[in-house]
């Protein structure tokens, strides 16, 4: 048990990292344009860059507001 | 779309991954024993050999929608990832990864650790030592490798830049006798951060149905795009550093090994 909790939070950190938000934000934003794409007939192009960039600074502003 | 980008972006990632890797052998020989850190490199070798043959293929089963979906969105999450930790230490907001301070840590605990003959290896310290660094390292490169060289049907391409970052680091290593201190690895992660998460972003939309604007040129300009708005975060993050504590605005405030 004990070592496949191991084996599980091995891979979570090799995958998700420092802040799982990041992750989060990713996920939804290729959610919201699948939706986009296959329900409303948008091709959402734009949605998953803007997604990758205030993931970044979300992230990047969370990690220094808070040492600083 | 040309394979150049692809050798590069494989290559550059590969020689960071292998420089790291190249730290923890050579503490683990130096210090302790050459043949068995030898061993433990080559049982991980075996080990990302194996995970290789078994994942790779496997993974170029997948329909390419689904494959561009799963592997644009861990490409882009470990991407971001890579941004994240260089812009922080770019900025002063976490140490810089110093090989030559990282040796120092590793040759002072394999110092301290005593010696155990175990399962043929005479020494299992320097074995487990080498074992978990060229493994934990490799993995990184091997899932650059797989899902780079899957996405643009050209596996080949993404071994080629992998093995060639290996040789050159190992042939610099082999020169110098001691950690490569001069290579700048933070700079490397940032370049390596900004065209994973470009791919990613790119291959995860498609895969999500999305019809890019001028096709594969649309990289053309995703790529710059990234790399433009990380770089506006280390000014930004500098500016703000600088404004609240002029005083100790580079002070680091964490290590990250």
């Amino acid at each position: 048990m004990r070592t496949l909790k191991q084996f599980g939070l091995f891979w979570y950190d090799f995958v998700v990292g420092d802040d799982w938000r990041v992750a989060a934000l990713v996920v939804a934003g290729l959610a919201v344009t699948a939706v986009l794409v296959h329900v409303a007939g948008v091709n959402a192009w734009w949605l998953l860059p803007l997604c990758a960039f205030a993931a970044l600074g979300w992230s990047l502003h969370r990690a220094t507001a808070t040492k600083k | 779309m040309n394979a150049l980008p692809l050798v590069l972006t494989v290559f550059v990632a590969c020689a960071v991954e292998a420089v790291e890797a190249l730290t923890i052998v050579l503490a683990a020989g130096v210090t302790r024993e050459w043949k068995s850190t030898f061993q433990g490199m080559a049982a991980a070798l075996v080990a990302l050999a194996v995970v290789t043959a078994v994942v790779g293929p496997a993974i170029s089963y997948l329909p390419l929608t689904a494959l561009r979906l799963a592997v644009g969105a861990l490409l882009a999450i470990f991407g971001l990832q890579w941004l994240r930790k260089a812009v922080l230490r770019a900025t002063g907001y976490k140490a810089l990864h110093d090989e030559a301070s990282a040796y120092l840590r590793e040759v002072a605990a394999a110092r301290e650790a005593a010696t155990e003959s175990r399962r043929g290896v005479s020494d299992w310290y320097a074995f487990t030592l080498a074992f978990k660094g060229v493994l934990l390292e490799g993995l990184e490169v091997v899932f650059i490798v797989i899902t780079f060289g899957d996405n643009q049907h050209d596996v080949l391409a993404a071994s080629v830049g992998a093995v060639a970052a290996i040789v050159v680091v190992v042939l610099a290593g082999v020169a110098v006798k001691a950690p490569l201190t001069k290579v700048p690895e933070n700079w490397m992660k940032f370049a390596v951060g900004v065209m994973l998460t470009s791919f990613g972003t790119f291959w995860g939309a498609e895969g999500a149905g999305v019809a890019w604007p001028g096709n594969d040129a649309a990289l053309l300009v995703l790529v710059p795009a990234v790399a433009l708005v990380s770089a506006a975060s280390i000014f930004w993050l500098r500016s703000r550093s600088a404004a609240r504590q002029p005083a100790d605005a580079a002070a680091p405030q964490e290590v990250i090994n």
